[in-house]
């Protein structure tokens, strides 16, 4: 069993401040009006996440999460937004128009949806060796902003950086809660993430092959 | 006989990578070999208690080989059914790098699904689940039209959002373990089971609520359901197969893992409340799509919908003999809409359209698969001598030992009503005169193998289940804490 060291109360000012930019920055998936601007802000969420693992790692001397850490820049920061920003080369990459709600709905929804997450879980009283137990309900938060980013936008990109920033929220939990699950898992986990978005790119090119656009308005065919 | 469970791990795998390289004769022959090979070894690990390999990380309980009886069954059955299903490339290039593909798609989605009841712990169940979705949407994908694409985006995207919530249940429950075992552990099985008792009551509810969320999307549980009848009427008809008798179980095996160690917790009013409510939603939801359906495959993906709803009632009854029920029909079900799939592939060669306004006279025009999809159909309504009947009479006789047997009635009448939409439309397509044209014949010997060797099964399932099976059922049934 790791010994505790005691949680500093700058370390816990400054982690939460790191897992509340990792909230904000899925609000500003949410309006972010082309594909290149999405991925970008996916990969500025991915590095956040990854210091976050950097500081779990040095505070708790959990030496296997800076493995963790180095490999998530790798692959989240540089080689997924890279794949999908090499998939989409030569796609008509504006996304203005997707939103189903204008921006100021969406934002509104996403707050209430946001304080939702952020509450319920925190009745579940969590007791986090490794980062300040808010930054769990913040995971949370984010998680379902994620669903929101699928539901609201109607358009290939965003529907597919949703579901990788929801695995940067659940990648948050996991910092908060489950801080030593074994590395060899958490490679996994990642190898899947990776396998997926090869998936998602593949079908994405797809998509736009056929109908030349990376709206989803045309996906309405099978019905019933 | 931990050898079989690396067997298992590797050929189908090894046997993918060929595909994606040998001509299609080579493939077939080989995808035969290996379901069979594994559906073989799957059996003779049936007595075993439990076998474990590689330190552990690889280990199969009654309650597993349940499940990888059901995968390696349909893989089986459905590499019989592939044989004649893929035309011959003949010289077309396209056509043979298509029919690659589909051998190594095949291949690859069997072993997945083959690695998600043998790997030990809910970490690695957990990627094998997400393994059979990345490549099971490929597969949605294959034929490269605008409706495959849809429904392989959909299916994708649904799932994977799905899977997300289920990851979020495993570190969830991994919290839970953490107050046992402190900070870093392994989250195998007989562990976790083993200090269940000791996790806090509201993180389990907690984490399986979300299990429930996150692989009921994948089993197909209404209200998250709508990738399902898009994904398994636009596959292949070999994948459709796969997708309805083996991933759905697959998914509802996930549930059970997390309900065995939620039940040691906190006993089982809780989780049996959750799967009631799921089950019911879906049951009489697909009970009443089944009646307003126009596409075969559609019509049997409600009806897999149906069956899930079956299954999660199945689970909610506390009496032991409804979850004996349960895990039979997991593999009666398996065969008959295996079956009923291989005869909606041998209509849609025929007839060339899933359109159920457009098939007419479907007994007169195939002499052997025609009748064979009728009987798979009264199958799946769980008329005797079928295996279902046998399941669902197991379940129903569980719910009426239940202190709410008022939710037997509500199984009955949703079976009744399912039984009402699928026997229609059956009878509308197979049972009228062919029109004029039609040649009677079949299109394939092995598309009839493979629909004689599932009606066999789920006859057998119906009239005498091999003692060594019902052993199994017991003991996994025990393994789920239903104990008589």
């Amino acid at each position: 069993m790791v010994v505790v060291p005691p949680v500093p109360s700058s370390f816990s000012g400054g982690t939460e401040a790191i897992a509340l930019v990792v909230l904000l920055t899925e609000f500003a998936m949410l309006r972010a009006p082309t594909a290149r601007s999405q991925i970008r802000l996916y990969a500025f969420q991915s590095l956040a996440v990854s210091a976050l693992a950097v500081f779990v790692a040095a505070t708790q001397h959990i030496d296997e999460l800076y493995v963790l850490a180095a490999l998530s820049f790798v692959l989240k920061v540089v080689v997924v937004p890279g794949i999908v920003l090499r998939l989409l080369r030569g796609t008509r990459a504006d996304l203005a128009g997707s939103n189903r709600f204008g921006v100021a709905t969406m934002v509104l929804v996403a707050i209430g949806i946001s304080v939702f997450g952020f509450f319920v879980v925190g009745n579940l009283s969590v007791h986090s060796h490794s980062l300040p137990a808010p930054a769990f309900g913040l995971a949370t938060a984010v998680i379902l902003v994620a669903f929101l980013l699928v539901i609201l936008r109607s358009d290939v990109v965003s529907q597919a950086v949703g579901f990788f920033s929801l695995e940067n929220g659940v990648s948050m939990a996991s910092l908060v809660i489950a801080a030593g699950i074994p590395l060899i898992v958490e490679v996994a986990f990642l190898f899947d993430l990776m396998v997926a978005v090869v998936v998602f790119g593949v079908l994405m090119r797809v998509h736009h092959g056929r109908g030349r656009t990376l709206s989803t308005e045309a996906l309405d065919r099978l019905r019933g | 006989m931990g050898w079989a469970l690396l067997v298992i791990m590797t050929a189908p795998f090894a046997v993918s990578v060929v595909c994606y390289f040998a001509p299609v004769q080579i493939c077939r022959g080989l995808t035969l070999a290996s379901g069979v090979l594994t559906f073989v070894l799957a059996v003779l690990l049936v007595p075993a208690k439990t076998t474990t390999a590689l330190s552990g990380w690889l280990r199969v309980d009654a309650l597993s080989i349940v499940f990888l009886i059901a995968v390696a069954f349909l893989y089986a059955v459905t590499a019989v059914f592939a044989i004649g299903y893929v035309l011959p490339a003949g010289g077309n290039g396209s056509a043979a790098r298509y029919n690659r593909r589909f051998f190594a798609g095949l291949n690859l989605f069997a072993w997945s699904m083959a690695m998600a009841p043998l790997v030990n712990g809910l970490a690695l169940l957990w990627v094998a689940i997400e393994v059979t979705t990345v490549v099971s949407a490929l597969l949605v994908a294959i034929d490269d039209t605008d409706s495959a694409t849809e429904a392989a985006w959909k299916y994708l995207l649904i799932a994977s959002m799905g899977l997300g919530i289920a990851l979020f249940a495993t570190i969830v429950m991994y919290y839970a373990g953490s107050s046992v075992f402190g900070g870093s552990y392994e989250l195998f099985y007989p562990k976790l089971l083993g200090v269940a008792g000791h996790f806090a009551p509201e993180v389990v509810r907690f984490s399986f609520v979300l299990a429930v969320l996150g692989y009921g999307t994948k089993m197909g549980l209404v209200p998250v359901h709508t990738w399902l009848p898009d994904a398994h009427s636009e596959a292949p008809t070999p994948i459709s197969a796969m997708l309805s008798g083996s991933l759905l179980a697959v998914s509802f095996y996930a549930i059970l893992r997390f309900y065995q160690v939620t039940v040691r917790a906190i006993g089982s009013t809780f989780p049996r409340n959750v799967l009631l409510a799921f089950g019911v939603a879906s049951l009489v939801l697909a009970a009443l799509y089944l009646a307003r359906q126009r596409d075969l495959k559609r019509l049997f993906a409600y009806s897999s919908i149906e069956h899930m709803g079956v299954l999660a009632i199945g689970m909610s009854f506390s009496a032991p003999i409804a979850v004996v029920g349960v895990l039979l029909h997991v593999l009666a079900h398996a065969a008959a809409k295996g079956t009923a799939f291989f005869g909606a592939g041998s209509v849609l060669r025929k007839f060339g359209t899933k359109d159920m306004s457009r098939i007419r006279g479907g007994i007169g025009a195939l002499p052997w698969s025609g009748p064979m999809l009728v009987l798979a159909v009264l199958g799946l309504c769980a008329m005797p001598p079928f295996g279902i009947f046998r399941s669902e009479f197991l379940i129903v006789s569980g719910g009426l030992a239940d202190p709410r047997d008022v939710v037997a009635a509500v199984l009955i009448v949703g079976v009744t009503l399912a039984m009402l939409g699928l026997s229609w439309f059956t009878s509308q397509t197979m049972l009228t005169p062919s029109p004029e044209g039609v040649v009677r014949g079949e299109t394939s010997v092995w598309i009839v193998v493979s629909m004689v060797i599932g009606l066999a099964a789920l006859t057998l399932l119906g009239v005498h289940p091999p003692g060594q099976l019902s052993d199994l059922l017991h003991r996994a049934a025990g393994e789920l804490g239903a104990r008589p």
